[in-house]
C-alpha cells in the first residue's frame, strides 16, 4: 500500500495514501478530544474533517486549551 | 456608593460588573488558579491554545475549572508572529471555545514581546470582517490605537509595559494621551506588577486591567488576586469621584480663621 509522510505537530508520521483527516484523527487518538486542527497553516473546521484528504508533506497542527495570559 | 455599584464595563455591548480580567497561565497548580480566579471576582479569563500530544490528557482539569468558574473565555493568539498565524489560531479558538471573542496578539520582537502594529492591524481588520469580537493587545501608540478603533475594534488593550516585567505604567504621557483621545474602552494589558499600579491605571481613567504574572507568581496568588481586585475598585471609584488638582504650594486644609495661640512677634 502506498504511504505518505506528513508532519504532525512538527513530528514525522506515516499514513496510508488517501487517508482523510477524520480517519487520521481517529488513528492518532484525537477523535474525542477537545482539539482544533489546521492543515498547512489553514484552519479546518470539524465539518471538513471527513472530506479533507491528507497528502504527502502536509503539515498538521492539532491544538488544545492551555493556560494563557 | 450607588454610582460605583451601577458602574459596569461594557465590551461589544456586553456588561461586566468586574473590571479585572485574569490570565490562567503560570499557576503552580489548577487548584491554585481556581482559588485565584474566585478571589479576583473576575468575569473574564484569558487562555491559550498549544499543540497537544494525544497521550497528554493534562488539560482536562484545567478545562473543567474554567468551565465551572462561569467566566467568559477570552482566548488569545499568544506567540503568533504574523497576521496569518494569528487569524488561523483565532479561527481555531472560535471553534474550540465556541466564542467570537479573541485577545489578538501579533508579536513583533522576541526580546520584549512588543506587538507588531502592522500585523496586528491587518489581522484585526480581517477578524472583524469575519465577525470576531477583537480585543487587540497593542502598544500605547496613539495612531495605531486610532487605526484599530477605525477598523472596528470596540475596545483596545494597550500595554503598561512588556509582558511579565511588572514594571507598571512605563509611559504615562502616551497612556494619558490615549485616554484623552479615544472614547472606546481601554484595558491596560500586561506589565503590571503591583496593585498600586493597577489603581493608578484606573485613576487615570482606564476601563479595566488584564494581568496574569503578578497574581500567578505571587507567594499567595489568591490573596494577591484579592489585593488587585480591591485596588482596581478603589482606582475606579477615585476616577469617578474626580481627583483633585495637584499644586506646588501648600494650602491649609483646616480653617485658619479662629486659630488659637495666634503667632505674635516675640511671643
Amino acid at each position: 500500500m502506498n504511504e505518505i509522510t506528513l508532519r504532525l505537530n512538527d513530528e514525522p508520521v506515516r499514513l496510508p495514501a488517501g487517508t482523510s483527516l477524520a480517519d487520521a484523527l481517529q488513528a492518532w487518538h484525537y477523535a474525542d478530544r477537545r482539539v482544533a486542527v489546521a492543515v498547512n497553516g489553514e484552519f479546518v473546521p470539524r465539518s471538513g474533517y471527513a472530506e479533507q484528504l491528507l497528502r504527502d508533506d502536509d503539515r498538521i497542527d492539532i491544538v488544545a486549551p492551555v493556560g494563557g495570559g | 456608593m450607588n454610582a460605583a455599584q451601577d458602574d459596569t464595563l461594557t465590551l461589544y455591548g456586553e456588561a461586566f460588573a468586574s473590571r479585572f480580567l485574569l490570565g490562567t497561565a503560570l499557576y503552580s497548580s489548577p487548584t491554585v488558579m481556581q482559588e485565584a480566579i474566585r478571589a479576583s471576582g473576575c468575569e473574564m479569563v484569558t487562555l491559550g491554545l498549544r499543540r497537544q500530544n494525544p497521550a497528554s490528557g493534562d488539560g482536562d482539569a484545567f478545562w473543567q475549572i474554567l468551565r465551572d468558574s462561569g467566566c467568559r473565555l477570552l482566548p488569545n493568539t499568544a506567540g503568533c508572529r504574523s497576521a496569518r498565524e494569528a487569524i488561523t489560531l483565532a479561527q481555531m479558538s472560535r471553534e474550540l471555545f465556541d466564542t467570537p471573542w479573541i485577545k489578538l496578539e501579533v508579536i513583533g520582537d522576541d526580546y520584549n514581546l512588543q506587538p507588531d502594529p502592522f500585523g496586528l492591524l491587518e489581522a484585526a481588520r480581517e477578524l472583524i470582517d469575519q465577525g470576531f469580537k477583537v480585543l487587540p493587545y497593542c502598544t500605547d501608540d496613539l495612531i495605531l490605537c486610532q487605526r484599530l478603533r477605525d477598523a472596528g475594534c470596540e475596545a483596545l488593550m494597550p500595554w503598561g509595559s512588556p509582558i511579565g516585567t511588572g514594571l507598571g505604567l512605563m509611559n504615562r504621557y502616551a497612556l494619558t494621551t490615549l485616554r484623552q483621545r479615544l472614547d472606546v474602552p481601554l484595558i491596560i494589558d500586561a506589565g503590571l506588577g503591583a496593585p498600586s499600579q493597577a489603581a493608578e491605571a484606573m485613576e487615570m481613567g482606564f476601563d479595566g486591567v488584564l494581568l496574569n504574572t503578578a497574581v500567578a507568581k505571587a507567594q499567595r496568588p489568591a490573596l494577591m488576586a484579592e489585593a488587585f481586585a480591591e485596588a482596581i475598585r478603589a482606582g475606579r471609584k477615585a476616577h469617578l469621584a474626580g481627583l483633585m488638582q495637584q499644586r506646588q504650594t501648600a494650602s491649609p486644609s483646616t480653617p485658619t480663621v479662629g486659630q488659637p495661640f495666634w503667632h505674635r512677634d516675640g511671643a
